[in-house]
């Protein structure tokens, strides 16, 4: 315990832990419970950002914590409060982002009572959680908080829930800030097996045919710099996951894009013929391997990750190395030598010629939506890219070139239909200094609309780029595929004005039919300032492409470019 | 196949539904649990009977050990462990059988608790092959009810889980 003690609420405590904690925004949402804590937040230096569903607190507490890297805080009210929350948290534990989500509960002496507004939000959130308290004794307050925070960011990152019953902000407390955590089942390796890095070593310089496939936790480590320079060094080519876009530099001749499902044709050929196969901080998604049986069979596998618990937890892995990507990473730096790979990269890259991700433009001036990805990409190539789920997304993973971490922001394990609106409120309030475009669909952006309140009230610039197509477009493409076009309950054409809805809001509303208003509409909406929706009504059947089908191994491909 | 891990956690409250909940989650099957505190008062050991393959028993032991509440994951192996487990037979019985109950439970070491008219109780303690047999020699007079505490397990010798 550092520092003389000083008497004070539970409220106030909690606030000079998140202080301490060098928290500056929270995203909330106040109530009955929680009273005692906005009391304490009118007047604190800590920024509030009242939104307009808890939901989207969470999610914008993850987008904050994507863009910085920083632990990203939100507040929710008991019962339904904080089960709005659940959505943001299980999906913050999907992507392993660091979060710490502050509840209220009803008083101590009622829970368990099914009093008003109850609910069981520890044991709601147990399995969606990297862990949960209940606090029960305001004295434990100062040790949990210290805790929560340490444990969401470290080791394999994610989220901590800390509810707080309200007499435990009511309760008097002599307040001092442990200056360590004492957990005796929690110490996360960062530093990888010495033996095994030079194991895998080894491995490189006998292979001829070598895959780097880097996720989210490249970037988690902030070890995309070892990342490039490992690739260069041993001549090995690149493919990023979702989570992973952004820890390889896009524009890089080593980079072949994304794998999987709606991935290039050359990674997931690549993948397939591989010798050796070095994942970094990836978890073997089913979304990535397609039939796994078949995942670069021929290839020997070196998997470096944080959690031993994703060693071997979907493909046998033939070198583990546990730990920190950047610490290993940068050790296997020093031992590995060049593969034997000159032939294997001439083949990739004719590949990339044969099999180049491509659309077809239409004759005449419809709006494909593969094209305004790549009009912002022109425009904007710092810009922080931030997308909801479905087609939209996947155009967004495959047509911009990010070239920097923490750029591109997306629900990747849970899938979350309304997650990339409230995300960009995180990342812009956490970013201002940058261009922050949330690439939506007419479906997504429609699960948290509502806050377009809170941009507007805040005055956060975000720009919302809806790619309306009239459809729930990925649901759409799979009716199409394997159910005869039966389009039941995906089409929700005409049933809103976006720009009106905008306006309604007192935000910039543009729209744009045409191939030639891209480009105008993207530069007005930047230059504006003010927060933006564009309503890009674009080719209402286009699909993703190319696609592998479920559950057929990754190299069986389709092209699915819808022609005129 | 059947593993013994003996699991030290937090003695705290909710302990034992994270511990249970994620089995149930990722679909493991706990044949038995049970659970109480250690020499020291601020650690419980659990003794988890699960059933699975190497490969479900390496993830179960790495699931275990990311719980924050988790201290350390043991699997015990049968040649180096001493496992007991007790049952209490509640078996019908009167004046004309109780004599040959009695022998049985004489053979098995086990003891007789309660005895009434129509009923007594015995207690075994043993391992699981022993519960089983006595229960299979008790059955024919009737058991009216049982219970099982499931396996409680130390690593033999002066090496334990938690050093």
């Amino acid at each position: 315990m550092t520092g003389s003690t000083e008497r004070m609420t539970g409220a106030r405590a909690l606030l000079e832990c998140l202080y301490r904690e060098g928290v500056d925004t929270i995203f909330g949402y106040p109530g009955g419970v929680l009273l005692p804590i906005y009391d304490e937040l009118y007047n604190s230096d800590i920024r509030h950002i009242l939104v307009r569903h808890e939901q989207a607190a969470a999610h914008a507490a993850e987008g904050y914590a994507r863009a910085t890297g920083k632990t990203g805080v939100c507040l929710a009210t008991s019962g339904p409060g904080a089960t709005n929350l659940v959505t943001g948290i299980a999906n913050a534990y999907m992507d392993s982002i660091p979060m710490v989500a502050l509840t209220g509960q009803v008083p101590s002496s009622l829970i368990g009572n099914d009093a008003f507004q109850e609910a069981n939000i520890t044991g709601i959130t147990m399995p969606i959680t990297k862990h949960n308290y209940l606090v029960q004794d305001v004295k434990e307050l100062p040790r949990i908080i210290k805790e929560a925070f340490h444990i969401a960011s470290t080791g394999r990152q994610g989220p901590v829930l800390v509810d707080l019953p309200k007499d435990i902000t009511t309760d008097m407390i002599d307040f001092s800030y442990p200056d360590k955590v004492e957990l005796r089942g929690y110490s996360p390796t960062y530093q990888g097996n010495l033996q095994q890095i030079k194991k895998a070593a080894a491995e490189i310089e006998k292979s001829s045919n070598p895959v780097i496939y880097a996720g989210g936790g490249v970037i988690s480590a902030g070890a995309s710099a070892e990342l490039m320079k490992l690739a260069e060094k041993i001549q090995a080519p690149v493919t990023t996951t979702l989570t992973g876009m952004g820890g390889f530099p896009g524009n890089h001749p080593l980079f072949m894009g994304m794998p999987g499902m709606h991935g290039t044709k050359y990674a997931n050929y690549a993948i397939q013929e591989s010798d050796l196969l070095i994942a970094v901080g990836v978890r073997f998604d089913d979304r990535v391997t397609g039939k796994i049986k078949s995942f670069a069979a021929s290839a020997k596998i070196i998997h470096i990750d944080i959690d031993p618990a994703e060693i071997s937890k979907n493909v046998k892995v033939d070198i583990p190395i546990v730990g920190d990507a950047k610490w290993i990473l940068s050790h296997l730096l020093k031992y590995a030598g060049k593969a034997r790979s000159e032939d294997w990269l001439k083949k990739i890259d004719g590949w990339k010629e044969q099999y180049p991700l491509h659309y077809i433009q239409p004759v005449g001036d419809e709006i494909k939506p593969q094209y305004i990805v790549e009009q912002i990409n022109e425009v904007c190539p710092d810009a922080i890219i931030v997308t909801e789920v479905g087609q939209h997304q996947m155009w967004a993973a495959q047509y911009f070139r990010y070239t920097e971490p923490r750029t591109f922001i997306s629900s990747g394990g849970l899938g979350t239909m309304g997650y990339g609106f409230p995300a960009a409120i995180g990342a812009k309030v956490a970013r201002p200094d940058k261009v922050v475009i949330d690439v939506s669909g007419d479906g997504s952006f429609q699960m948290n609309s509502q806050e377009m309140a809170t941009i507007v009230q805040n005055n956060i610039p975000v720009i919302i780029a809806i790619f309306n197509n009239g459809y729930l477009g990925m649901v759409r493409q799979w009716q199409e595929i394997f159910y005869e076009k039966r389009y039941s309950s995906t089409c929700i054409r005409d049933s809103v004005d976006f720009v009106k809805l905008a306006e309604a809001y007192g935000a910039l509303g543009i729209r744009a039919t045409k191939r030639d208003e891209v480009r105008p509409a993207i530069e007005r909406a930047i230059a504006s300032g003010r927060p933006t929706l564009i309503d890009f009504i674009v080719e209402c059947e286009e699909n993703v492409s190319p696609m592998v089908p479920a559950g057929a191994a990754i190299n069986e491909i389709l092209d699915l470019e819808r022609k005129e | 196949m059947r593993h013994t891990l003996s699991v030290l956690v937090e003695n705290r409250h909710g302990v034992l539904a994270r511990v249970a909940g994620m089995f149930a989650r990722r679909g493991y099957n706990i044949d038995s649990l049970t659970v109480g505190v250690t020499e020291d008062p601020t650690i419980s050991r659990m003794t988890i009977v699960v059933r699975g393959d190497d490969e479900v028993l390496e993830q179960v032991t790495k699931q275990l050990n990311k719980l924050i509440d988790v201290i350390r994951v043991s699997d015990l192996k049968a040649e180096d462990t001493v496992e007991r487990e007790m049952a209490l037979f509640k078996v019908s019985s009167d004046v004309s059988n109780r004599s040959e109950i009695m022998q049985i439970v004489d053979i098995f070491r086990a003891r007789i608790i309660d005895v009434a008219p129509k009923s007594m109780i015995v207690e075994v303690t043993g391992d699981e092959t022993k519960i089983e047999a006595l229960e299979q020699l008790l059955r024919p007079f009737g058991i009216k009810e049982m219970v099982r505490t499931g396996k409680v397990a130390l690593r033999r010798g002066a090496k334990g889980v938690s050093s």
